[in-house]
């Protein structure tokens, strides 16, 4: 018996029916076709999957789609403004941040998050913020050295 | 073409460069930031696709003696089932050892015994269950030291029919699928005249690589029978060669397999060679006209992945007193897992190399392949390397303390150096380990004792060297093309894969060296074989030196095209021809400026209104022409089997709690010789990284197995990988640079090394803090506290 939602995401409308038990990630990923949420791990270990439920981040493989109804999505692909990248995103270019780049859509968002609600985070802050979103590539350091250097440039 | 004429060999150091040695920002990082990046499982394939579940095996030995797929074909939604019986094709990189579904035997809990093939997910999983198995349950093996004797269970009766590379040795009637002997000098006189005789033996478990991205690929036999895989690898051509082997008695040929990989998130060796691809190919023959995706599950991904193998390593090491190292002495049983077409060849580097890099007139090396009931080892990052270097480096910490030698002097004292004689006979290549040593001594204050203000904490520190070859068969090549656009812009295509390292960067900042074209007008695609040039694959570290000088190549051609056609229509001599800025300058008439875009595709027009030239384009390819494999198997004299070493050192300041054992890392540094850092940035991305990878693989990660050989932890929950919480204070990364002298501006590979020395470092900083020596890895807190609670009891 499918059920019909609607949420928004990245800003726009989305009028769908799903089945009680479909996942949200998959919903986004394969009905509205944001693939930048990616698939990990399917159980919350990874945040690779993560997306901003109502301006807070979730893991989307642990949510049900049906829990989305009248809620407000965003995606990587809705953190650019006017099709401009956020200074972070810009941020994570310059540092070299990612290398496979399969975890940056989370941590963007991730970041996103923790620069908006605390716009002068501690080195400490920033790995906190980030110790859900698992990164086999890089170490962390350049990650932790972009965000560090976007909130002094809100700073400044 | 291939390189002929080296254009910056003798000039590298005069002639200033424009784009190599600098750090532009990386050709894919917008894509990456901003989620246009598109990996396998990012593509759309149509209300056609269909989804594959694995059946797999509960047992780690066992004997299949009848599969029922009557109840799962019933499904509505099931499109297919299929078993071992419907692909009867063994496969292999370098032993066909392997089959696509398991035939008459399971090897490991795991493994694949037959797939649901249905119109969607959920139902290809339920469907999965209603496949019934009827098995003969076997004893099975899991250490490699029992299982290398003759009262062993056989895992492999059949070993001696396997077609195999001529440099393994399997050994018939047992569970040793391969033995690599190495022997130089005399051991037992070197003991024999050793003033400090210290054995002992030591342990490394099986690690997982876990890439953030699991293993995907998405297959379609179309109905004109043509086979596209869209494939999470590291290896389009390899998995094209493998597969079209494998499945030739299907009438597939290489023509009509077409592998397209787009960006890959994370390999680190596992997603090389042909692992579970292999399924998904045969599967895709099974339903023709529908694409099909195995998608495997984190859990998968632990499990029925290539595992990095375990090694149970004997170390007897003979020194005068005055530290000269006489006689090395490393016999390796490798827990190779179930099948070892790949693994194989990790032991065989391993048995040659497992005298570390040090100088060693007398060496004997023995490295066995063993058959176990475990999943199929394979290679991760390091290569064989990670494993023996953790005996090895304890080791030398150890003997001189003994000797009352400072340990770094020791090293520095017994260090390799160029032109010295490798265990195998050939001659060290050109080496910066003295340098890296020296930096990395200084980097962590050696020699000075560090304190704590806390008095259940202490401080210890270690340091650890580690060196290691590109692990390739002598004709493993590199190819590219290169094309000019209208605008001056550049197309390039490879088929090494960006696996997050930065290469596509660096083979566009090569080109923009040879071309005066800057790296961001120089667009370089994701492979797909029908379209890309052959590359061997993208492990080993060798894309940047080997690929590299192929890419180099290719503009080096590009290149004399261009001067050819301005000298024809200018009448400058070639050699006073050059580029700058994207344009042809002459250095006999400074006012000649000829911007590439203006010719490079419309080529040049003469006084009679008649044009000379058209498209530009460029070929290179590159095979390391001077290996060879073959050498006595008795000793491993007379070959040539690896192309070069890359070397380095690391060192760490690690506090611990007396109590807990908890270790903190105050301040690590590492040194590799990159010969020449093409992009410094992306070769500190390398250190950085791999270093806290290697750093996991002795703090954090640790497989836990159930007695029926089943893992027992196959999740991020159990099984820890760090987190940005878990990261050292300070991580000091070191660029040495003695350039490799048949490298693309000097380049050698970095990218395994770093991991390479963390795991003994961290053990030879646990005795420095508090006097205990572990000799198994992983070196956690928990074993820490018990070794101490032990040692006070
Ligand atoms: S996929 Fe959701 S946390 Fe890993
Ligand atoms: S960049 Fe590869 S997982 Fe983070």
């Amino acid at each position: 018996m499918k059920l019909p939602i609607t949420m928004i995401v990245n800003g726009e409308t989305w009028p769908l029916d799903v089945e009680p038990n479909e996942v949200l990630l998959d919903v986004i990923r394969n009905r509205v076709g944001a693939k930048g949420a990616k698939i990990g791990c399917e159980r919350g270990d990874c945040g690779t999957c993560t997306v901003l439920f109502d301006g807070r981040s979730i893991r989307s493989c642990l949510m049900l789609a049906v829990e989305a109804d009248g809620h407000e999505i965003i995606t990587v692909e809705g953190i650019p403004e006017n099709g401009v990248l956020s200074n972070l995103q810009d941020l994570f270019i310059s540092h070299n941040s990612f290398q496979c780049g399969f975890c940056a859509p989370g941590i963007v968002l991730g970041a996103h998050e923790l620069l908006r609600d605390n716009p002068n985070p501690s080195r400490h802050d920033v790995q906190h913020a980030l110790a859900g979103n698992l990164c086999r590539c890089t170490g962390y350091e350049p990650i932790l050295d972009a965000v560090m250097a976007a909130a002094e440039e809100a700073r400044s | 073409m291939t390189i002929t004429r080296r254009p910056f060999e003798t000039d590298t150091d005069e002639r200033e460069l424009t784009f190599v040695g600098k750090s532009p920002t990386r050709i894919d990082g917008l894509e990456k930031v901003s989620g246009a990046a598109r990996y396998v499982d990012d593509f759309d394939f149509g209300p056609d696709l269909l989804f594959a579940e694995i059946v797999e095996a509960p047992h780690a030995h066992a004997l299949i003696k009848r599969i029922d797929t009557a109840r799962a074909e019933a499904v509505p939604g099931v499109v297919k089932v299929v078993t071992g019986a419907d692909f009867p094709f063994g496969f292999g990189l370098y032993m066909k050892d392997r089959f696509v579904f398991a035939q008459d035997r399971v090897r490991f809990v795991g493994e694949q015994v037959a797939a649901v093939v249905a119109r969607d997910e959920g139902i290809a999983k339920r469907a999965a269950k209603l496949v019934e198995v009827e098995y003969e349950v076997l004893p099975p093996v899991f250490d490699p030291v029992f299982a290398a004797t003759e009262e062993a269970p056989l895992l492999h009766p059949d070993l001696a029919d396997y077609p195999h590379v001529p440099w393994f040795f399997p050994h018939e009637g047992t569970n040793i699928a391969h033995w690599r002997k190495t022997r130089k000098g005399d051991v037992e006189e070197g003991f024999a005249e050793a003033d400090l005789v210290l054995e002992d033996t030591y342990e490394v478990p099986r690690y997982a690589h876990c890439a953030i991205e699991p293993h995907v690929v998405v297959s379609l036999y179309d109905r004109a029978g043509r086979l596209t895989m869209w494939s999470a690898s590291q290896s389009p051509y390899t998995q094209r060669h493998v597969i079209a082997e494998a499945l030739a008695p299907l009438g597939l040929t290489h023509q009509q397999i077409r592998v397209i990989t787009p960006y890959v998130g994370g390999g680190f060796g596992g997603k090389a060679g042909v692992s579970m691809e292999i399924m998904g190919a045969a599967l895709a023959t099974a339903v023709q006209g529908h694409p099909v995706k195995l998608r495997f599950t984190r859990e998968q991904e632990f499990y029925n992945t290539y595992q990095r193998q375990g090694l149970k390593a004997r170390i007897k090491v003979g020194v005068k007193n005055d530290g000269t190292i006489l006689a090395v002495e490393h016999t390796m049983h490798w827990d190779a897992g179930a099948y070892v077409e790949y693994g194989a060849n990790v032991v065989n580097a391993a048995g040659l190399s497992a005298s570390g890099p040090y100088r060693v007139p007398n060496i004997k090396i023995d490295a066995l392949c063993v058959y176990t009931n475990l999943p199929p080892g394979g290679p991760y990052r390091g290569f064989g390397y990670s494993e023996f270097n953790f005996g090895l480096e304890s080791h030398m910490d150890r003997i001189a303390r003994r000797l009352g030698m400072d340990p770094v002097a020791f090293r520095r004292k017994n260090a390799i150096v160029e032109g010295d004689t490798l265990a195998y006979g050939e001659k060290m290549n050109p080496s910066g380990l003295l340098e890296c040593i020296d930096k990395v001594a200084a980097a962590i204050d050696w020699g000075t004792k560090e304190t704590s203000d806390d008095p259940h904490k202490v401080v210890g520190k270690g340091f650890a060297l580690m060196w290691k070859a590109p692990a390739m068969p002598p004709n493993a090549s590199s190819s590219s093309f290169l094309k000019f656009n209208e605008d001056g812009s550049i197309n390039v295509t490879v088929s090494g894969m960006e696996l997050g390292q930065g290469y596509l960067t660096v083979m566009a900042q090569i080109v923009a060296e040879v071309l005066s074209v800057p790296p961001e007008k120089i667009r370089i695609e994701t492979p797909d074989t029908d379209r890309n040039p052959y590359e061997w694959q993208t492990v080993a570290s060798h894309v940047t030196w080997g690929c590299g000088q192929a890419v180099e190549a290719a503009a080096v051609e590009a290149r004399e095209k261009i001067f050819e056609v301005v000298h024809r229509v200018h009448g400058y001599e070639e050699d006073s021809l050059f580029l700058r800025n994207e344009a042809v300058r002459c250095a006999t008439d400074p006012d000649f400026e000829l911007p590439l875009r203006d010719f490079v595709i419309a080529g040049l027009e003469t006084d009679d209104g008649s044009y000379r030239g058209g498209p530009i384009v460029g070929s290179g390819m590159f095979m390391p022409e001077f290996t060879s494999a073959k050498s006595d198997p008795e000793t491993s004299q007379g070959g040539h089997p690896n192309v070069h070493y890359t070397v380095g050192a690391a060192g760490v300041v690690l506090e611990i709690d007396r109590q807990t054992g908890k270790m903190h890392i105050r301040k690590t540094a590492l040194a590799v010789d990159a010969g020449k850092a093409i992009n410094p940035d992306l070769v500190i991305g390398q250190i950085v990284g791999g270093l806290v990878q290697g750093l996991a693989t002795v703090l954090y990660e640790d497989m836990r197995w159930g007695e029926d050989g089943r893992l027992l932890n196959p999740t991020f929950t159990d099984y820890k990988i760090p987190t940005s919480l878990d990261i050292p204070d300070e991580i000091i990364p070191i660029i040495v640079e003695v350039p490799q002298p048949d490298g693309p501006f000097g380049a050698r590979g970095v990218g395994e090394h770093t991991m390479i020395p963390a795991a003994p470092m961290i053990a030879n900083a646990v005795e420095d803090a508090l006097g205990i020596r572990i000799t198994s890895m992983p070196v956690t807190a928990e074993k820490v506290a018990l070794s101490l609670w032990e040692g006070e009891a």
